[in-house]
């Protein structure tokens, strides 16, 4: 039996261990998510090592380029060699094309610090790590949302109402489309006022602004449900694939087995809670 | 900071700033003006309606049903016996939403310690575990039931979407719990998470500011938070006047916004008529 085909099984086992889900909790969907946690998180934890630890973090403090065999540094970094493992400092310094940069000891530091409060007593200095986290992304994101939600969404919104346009068009400019557009921006907006309650006219125009929000919300959830069906019909057609004999009849088979050992299971449970109660 | 004080150093930049522009404003990008005159706007904005607060201005906070049921929520937890799920979305702490999901899971975290119900918060992210557990350590601590806390609460499962959502799925369908909280970042779990909540009879309350994901918050949650109201709700949770004076700036952005929304409108018809030769779209293009 080929890869390929153990392969295909696998899969098909999967799949329909996890559809299992929409009869109720059972053992076959208890074991694909278990499988699916447990391999997503190892897989994870390894290619955050990989692809960012190893070439970016370690690959930066102790580039090839610069290696030194007498130093100090260079040999810390042999240290580290000898007593971990030279998969991750290989002899000669890590050369991933980057140069050296000493600044990158901050993260380092950061991630060290992370790591240390495993103890109960260092706890607090995780507390530095998110403290960085937080700030950096707050202040790193603040240009780009009032460059974007804020500045982009009035030049957006500042729209044409004037030349040679039709008043109605499904798509493109129109006068109407413009009267749409702007009515619905401000409306929108004034549902989010908070700080006066929504009666008179601004209850009338948030009320306006809900009802905007409600049929983009009804298109994209369409739109999206739309996406989720095309996900559906490509697992379908992989689960015809696997039905051929080149794969030996595995969806068939694995359905009849699943079926079976799930109405075994449905069938002692409900024993088991008889006999209980 | 006293008002003097924060008067006094106010002048001091804008005195700093008027000798720095007197002196050729060097480094200073002028294709961005339009940029550096929104961030004084809406920061000072802000930040005046916030020591408004502080010196002790009433300001006025509408209600929001959807944070008025999140007590009820972990009252119908506690009637009920069962844990109350909270799920701070998918993403690191460098997403607003995260952090404002933190946030109120630090009220949520009090409210359970205050009522003894249990609580279970699986993450996707390992900072996301950490500021959670300080978060609900804290709140325990506050409420005077650190007995209550323990690091199992706030779990890690894994990084991937789908993977956290069967696990999440899993924990629900077993413990059944009678509340669940979605709030933070979500992307298309968002749904898997909503229906098997929704199936267990639980009560659900979601808060998020990802658009295409409000829609699936709406269809199967009993309260959702749109956008703006859950970066508002630790406002309302805490009723701190720091936080309150906060949303009444933004409140004050928002009107600013709509009337240069207008006046914007405005300029273009006049440019497009060519009664006017200054460009307003051109002017709110960051070069």
């Amino acid at each position: 039996m080929s890869a390929e085909i153990i392969g295909a099984w696998i899969a098909v086992f999967l799949t329909f261990a996890i559809f299992s889900y929409l009869y109720k909790d059972n053992p076959f969907y208890k074991i694909a998510e278990h499988i699916f946690v447990g391999v997503s998180a190892g897989y994870w934890a390894s290619m955050f090592f990989w692809t960012q630890i190893q070439p970016n973090l370690f690959g930066r403090l102790w580039p090839s380029s610069e290696y030194n065999d007498s130093g100090f540094w260079y040999g810390l970094y042999d240290l580290l060699g000898t007593v971990t493992s030279s998969a991750v400092f290989p002899a000669g310094g890590i050369d991933k094309g980057h140069g050296m940069h000493l600044i990158y000891l901050i993260p380092f530091a950061l991630g060290i610090m992370m790591l240390l409060s495993v103890h109960s007593k260092m706890t607090w200095f995780a507390r530095w790590g998110i403290a960085y986290t937080v700030g950096m992304a707050a202040g790193l994101r603040a240009y780009g949302f009032l460059n974007s939600n804020v500045i982009g969404q009035i030049k957006g919104s500042a729209v044409k109402f004037s030349g040679d346009m039709p008043f109605f068009a499904m798509i493109g400019d129109s006068y109407f489309n413009s009267l749409i557009l702007i009515v619905g921006t401000i409306s929108g907006l004034l549902y989010f006022y908070f700080s006066r309650e929504h009666v008179g006219l601004l209850g009338k125009v948030s009320r306006l602004g809900i009802y905007f929000l409600m049929i983009s919300f009804g298109a994209s959830f369409g739109f999206a449900v739309m996406g989720r069906i095309s996900l559906l019909v490509g697992r379908f057609t992989r689960l015809i694939d696997y039905a051929r004999v080149e794969y030996n009849y595995a969806s068939i088979w694995m359905f009849v087995i699943m079926v079976i050992v799930l109405a075994i299971w449905a069938f002692k449970s409900k024993e088991g809670k008889e006999a209980s109660a | 900071m006293n008002d003097k004080k924060f008067w006094g150093i106010s002048g001091a930049i804008l005195v700093l700033f008027a000798i720095y522009w007197v002196a050729g404003y060097p480094f200073f990008k002028p294709e961005r003006i339009v940029m550096f005159f929104a961030i004084l706007l809406v920061s000072g904005t802000i930040m005046l309606y916030m020591r408004k607060a502080v010196r002790g201005e009433e300001i006025y906070l509408r209600t929001i049903p959807g944070l008025k049921a999140v007590e009820e929520a972990v009252g119908r937890s506690t009637e009920m016996g069962k844990p109350v799920l909270y799920v701070p979305g998918i993403m690191d702490m460098d997403q607003v939403e995260t952090v404002a999901g933190v946030i109120v899971l630090g009220h949520v975290a009090k409210m359970t310690a205050r009522y003894e119900t249990t609580m279970n918060v699986p993450v996707s992210r390992a900072i996301v575990m950490k500021a959670a557990r300080e978060s609900c350590r804290e709140s325990y601590l506050l409420e005077g039931r650190p007995d209550l806390f323990h690091d199992d609460m706030v779990h890690y499962l894994t990084d991937d979407q789908f993977a956290y959502a069967a696990g999440v799925n899993g924990i629900m369908l077993r413990e059944k719990p009678a509340a669940c909280l979605y709030m933070g970042k979500f992307y298309a779990e968002s749904l898997l998470l909503a229906e098997t909540g929704n199936s267990i009879g639980a009560i659900q309350i979601a808060g998020t500011a990802s658009p295409s994901q409000i829609p699936f918050f709406v269809t199967a949650c009993d309260y959702t938070l749109i956008g703006e109201e859950f970066f508002a709700a630790s406002a309302y949770l805490s009723q701190e006047p720091q936080l309150i004076g906060g949303v009444k700036g933004q409140d004050m952005v928002k009107i600013l916004i709509l009337g240069t929304i207008v006046l914007a409108t405005l300029l273009r018809y006049l440019f497009d008529m060519g009664w006017i030769s200054w460009n307003v779209l051109n002017f709110l293009t960051i070069q």
